[in-house]
């Protein structure tokens, strides 16, 4: 094993064992584009809200095995929501309430 | 193209590198559900607005390489510009009137003994304002793991094979630096005009996976 967990990060991938690069690629879904715009403005000057190494912290402590499972922008609404709560400016307990409503209302079923 | 012949003959240890591509027509997954239920209560107490929300999009969607190509090739038809660009990424992007982050941009230079490729080994970190967002493989781990390792061979999985003799030199970027590759001008484009140029230039190009063909004629 050339990637030591003692030495290295689990998002510090340099150097580490991998497979051949696939080189597929996908159109950003609407959704993705909503978290990227998220987090832009909740960093812009006005607002600073969140700051791009608060939000690197946050996605790097998710634990290898939630970074691995979770596509890069559910890492990055993962991190945004984390920090959101972090900083008091939403409840954890209010976003879990909201994401039940959602659901009850059938918003996002096909 | 050959990447996929060796594919048998890697292990596949790798079980997590295919990162679940996001759900579009189907029923939303949970990442959705946050997303929808923060953007909600953002709005809800005003901290952002529906407004700033789409106008941001918009502009995101109005990046492209394009950008980056019209860097390009105004470095090769004006060698004080090209100058100006080597020495200061981000203010000579800014005299083209493309606005870029307050990062620092460094362009590097393809030339006859060195080839530069750009990678992220940390995350994604890419001049998103020169090449719009960056693609998948940019992304995922086997790029940001052996871009590092075995350059030659990652290229060679790009169809692009660099000579012996031609250094590569691989730049990790980071949330602070960004790095663009400035490709070197194919023969065969001497009378071409700038607008001309730009048309040639790859995005992959630019992030040095690729070099750039003589144009058909």
């Amino acid at each position: 094993m050339m990637s030591d967990p003692h030495f290295h990060s689990h998002h510090d991938m340099g150097g580490g064992p991998a497979g051949p690069v696939e080189r597929g690629e996908h159109d950003y879904a609407f959704w993705e584009k909503r978290v990227d715009a998220l987090m832009v403005l909740l960093s812009s000057p006005q607002r600073q809200l969140i700051r791009v190494d608060e939000l690197r912290r946050a996605i790097e402590s998710l634990g290898p095995d939630v970074y691995d499972r979770l596509s890069y922008y559910e890492r990055w609404i993962a991190a945004i929501s984390r920090l959101m709560v972090e900083k008091g400016v939403l409840g954890g307990a209010e976003i879990d309430a909201r994401i039940a409503d959602l659901r009850r209302r059938g918003v996002g079923k096909t | 193209m050959a990447t996929h012949e060796t594919h048998g003959q890697h292990d596949h240890n790798h079980a997590h590198d295919h990162a679940p591509l996001p759900d579009r027509d189907g029923a939303w997954s949970d990442a959705q559900y946050l997303e929808a239920a923060v953007r909600e209560l953002l709005l809800e107490k005003g901290i952002l607005t529906a407004d700033e929300i789409r106008r941001q999009i918009e502009a995101m969607d109005r990046r492209s390489p394009e950008q980056g190509a019209r860097v390009v090739a105004r470095a090769w038809v004006d060698p004080g510009y090209r100058q100006r660009l080597l020495q200061d990424g981000t203010a000579a992007v800014r005299e083209l009137g493309i606005e870029i982050e307050p990062v620092h941009l460094i362009v590097v230079e393809n030339t006859e003994r060195e080839h530069n490729l750009v990678v992220c080994t940390l995350c994604s970190c890419y001049p998103r304002n020169l090449l719009g967002l960056p693609p998948d493989w940019y992304k995922a781990r086997a790029y940001r793991s052996r871009a590092v390792s075995e350059p030659r061979t990652v290229l060679a999985e790009f169809g692009t094979a660099i000579p012996d003799h031609v250094a590569v030199r691989v730049h990790d970027s980071t949330a602070d630096m960004r790095y663009m590759v400035l490709p070197r001008r194919p023969s065969g484009t001497e009378g071409m005009g700038e607008a001309e140029l730009a048309a040639l230039i790859s995005r992959d190009s630019m992030i040095g996976v690729v070099t750039l063909a003589p144009p058909k004629p």
